[in-house]
């Protein structure tokens, strides 16, 4: 399978990524090289193969239901999370308008 | 007394508990050498004044007769994709330069309260995205190691841990933190003449890593010799219930397991890994790990992986794939860039805050990881690939069961010039044709040197162990380092 511009295009959209469109004549290209390449495990036989789920077999664990068990990751902590946030307002997160 | 920056792990540890040097001295001997090697980019920041300070209360420890931590008194360097409460940390992006976590990673929290000290962030590939250190947005590592053909080329130091090479080669620090997802610390490893290992999958908590491939991430130390490397992954192992893949085992007791009498001991050589062209200084040095491990009293058989030759291309399925996902998080909203353009709506923001954030080969990995979980190829890409991923798994899992430990090289070729491979994404990819494998079943593997190649440059050894056996690979790592008696250092020129 090979893609074209405008599959990229769709790609990065999807992805958003802005790309130019001298990005996406020279991403073509390259995106096509990788895919044909990886393209060789078509070749073998996955007959009643099941997909890797976990390379290590555990167990999931569920947490006990409270509230700020492990302070890093409980609640009551909106200043830190709002710390690193490039436009933080009024304790929320800042974003342009999308309700018009 | 020898110079400090001479010293490993071991001997630091040794030296400050037993009253040879102080922490503090220590700590100011690698802060000088981390100020004085900027030439080699090795570091995105220093931060000298913490390893003072967890300097000044080991000494003070020591002083007051308490106990002290497996790794008192030894500064690291930590490679700049840990969350480090108060320091940058930037995965080397553009788009989370200024992120100043308010929260520490579980590993590196672990060598704090173990007694290490930080002397800065190291640089690596963008994400942990690459196997030269050239996708960095804060520019490229150089290699302290110079072909002995007297030009003065500028190499590589592998990535994506070539900070953490660089600096640990360059004896810039004892040891550093790596992080492995394709071979990131087993190929920068092999590149510079030092020694690391990816524990199993699950040993180390990943909670405050910058995620790159979540089933395949995994971190590990990179240091001077086998010892080093086992007790620093004892500080850095452990459960985490902040991770639910954490494995819920205790931590063994690796460096006092160490042992490297061989005796009834298997040790299995991969057919598939004789590739055709195979470069024939490596084939010599895999030829002469055999000899060594022999040597140690292990009977060497021949054994098959026979899906070998998919795990790479199944590797650049299941990586991105993961990366596209685990990237998505990046959207100036949160935490890190924002770009927005004039009249901008919340999807351009979105759209350009990551275009201008985020460098070639990230995008390029988002692009397929995107492709590929798409509706319409999701089968045919992502699901064969997983199950392709099984297949591998199982190869090694009917090799476990003849052997106790698998041998091969570490990467097929020494380190490369900076710019050699820039301009051809695959042939950089095959760098870890050897390295991948291990990473996909999730098997602990290290690097360890073995001598060096026909232009004066480094090679290392890959031993790969069954799962949760760390110890075996450390432990026949160990026999090939007591043998390959590698001293080779670069000479410094920085």
């Amino acid at each position: 399978m090979s893609i074209d511009t405008a599959t990229v295009a769709r790609i990065a959209s999807l992805a958003r990524l802005k790309v130019t469109e001298a990005e996406l004549e020279a991403m073509v290209p390259e995106l096509n090289g990788i895919l044909a390449w990886v393209e060789q495990l078509g070749e073998v036989d996955v007959t009643g193969i099941e997909p890797m789920t976990a390379v290590i077999e555990n167990a999931l664990r569920l947490r006990a239901d409270v509230i700020g068990a492990d302070p890093l990751t409980g609640g009551g902590i909106r200043d830190q999370v709002l710390a690193n946030a490039p436009a933080a307002e009024h304790g929320f997160f800042g974003v342009p308008k999308v309700i018009e | 007394m020898t110079e400090i920056t001479n010293l490993g792990v071991a001997a630091l540890r040794d030296g400050i508990s037993g009253g040879d040097f102080t922490a503090v001295e220590a700590a100011e001997a690698f802060n000088a050498a981390v100020a004085g090697a900027s030439a080699l980019n090795a570091f995105i920041v220093a931060t000298p004044d913490h390893a003072l300070e967890s300097a000044r209360k080991v000494d003070a420890d020591r002083a007051a007769g308490k106990a002290l931590g497996k790794m008192a008194g030894v500064p690291i360097g930590m490679k700049d994709l840990f969350a480090t409460k108060g320091v940058q940390t930037t995965a080397a992006s553009h788009i989370l330069e200024g992120f100043t976590p308010e929260y520490e990673s579980t590993v590196s929290q672990k060598l704090w309260e173990a007694g290490a000290g930080m002397l800065g962030k190291l640089n690596l590939d963008q994400f942990a995205m690459g196997s030269s250190n050239e996708t960095s947005y804060f520019g490229n590592v150089i290699s302290p190691w110079r072909r002995s053909d007297g030009g003065n080329t500028p190499l590589a130091p592998g990535g994506s841990s070539g900070g953490s090479s660089a600096a640990v080669a360059a004896r810039l620090c004892p040891a550093a933190t790596g992080t492995d997802t394709g071979g990131s610390i087993r190929q920068p490893a092999a590149f510079t003449g030092i020694t690391g290992i990816k524990p199993t999958y699950g040993r180390c908590s990943r909670w405050g890593i910058v995620a790159f491939a979540s089933s395949l991430d995994q971190a590990g130390p990179m240091a001077r010799d086998v010892r080093d490397c086992a007790i620093m992954l004892e500080a850095m192992a452990g459960f985490d219930p902040k991770d639910s893949t954490s494995l819920d085992l205790p931590v063994p007791e690796w460096e006092a397991g160490l042992n490297a009498d061989l005796k009834g001991k298997k040790v299995g050589i991969p057919r598939e890994y004789r590739v055709d062209g195979l470069d024939a200084d490596v084939a010599r040095s895999w030829d002469e790990g055999i000899a060594w491990l022999k040597d140690a009293g292990a009977e060497v058989v021949d054994i098959s992986l026979p899906h070998t030759k998919y795990a790479l291309p199944a590797y650049y399925i299941v990586a991105p794939a993961e990366a596209s996902s685990n990237l998505a998080r990046y959207d100036g909203v949160r935490y890190g860039l924002r770009d927005l353009p004039d009249g901008a709506n919340l999807q351009d923001m979105y759209a350009a805050t990551r275009a201008a954030g985020f460098g070639a080969e990230v995008k390029r990995r988002i692009l397929i990881g995107t492709y590929v979980l798409s509706a319409g190829f999701y089968d045919a890409y992502y699901t064969q690939a997983q199950k392709v991923r099984t297949l591998i798994s199982h190869d090694f899992k009917n090799a476990f069961a003849d052997v106790d430990v698998i041998l091969a090289p570490t990467t097929p070729t020494a380190a490369f010039g900076l710019g050699e491979m820039v301009s051809d994404p695959l042939a950089m990819y095959l760098n870890d044709v050897f390295a991948v494998p291990a990473s996909l079943a999730g098997l602990p593997a290290m690097s360890v040197p073995a001598g060096l190649n026909r232009e004066g440059l480094p090679l290392g050894l890959q031993i790969v162990g069954r799962p949760f056996d760390e110890q075996g690979v450390l432990n026949a790592g160990l026999a090939i380092e007591q043998r390959a008696g590698f001293t080779a250092r670069p000479g410094k020129w920085w």
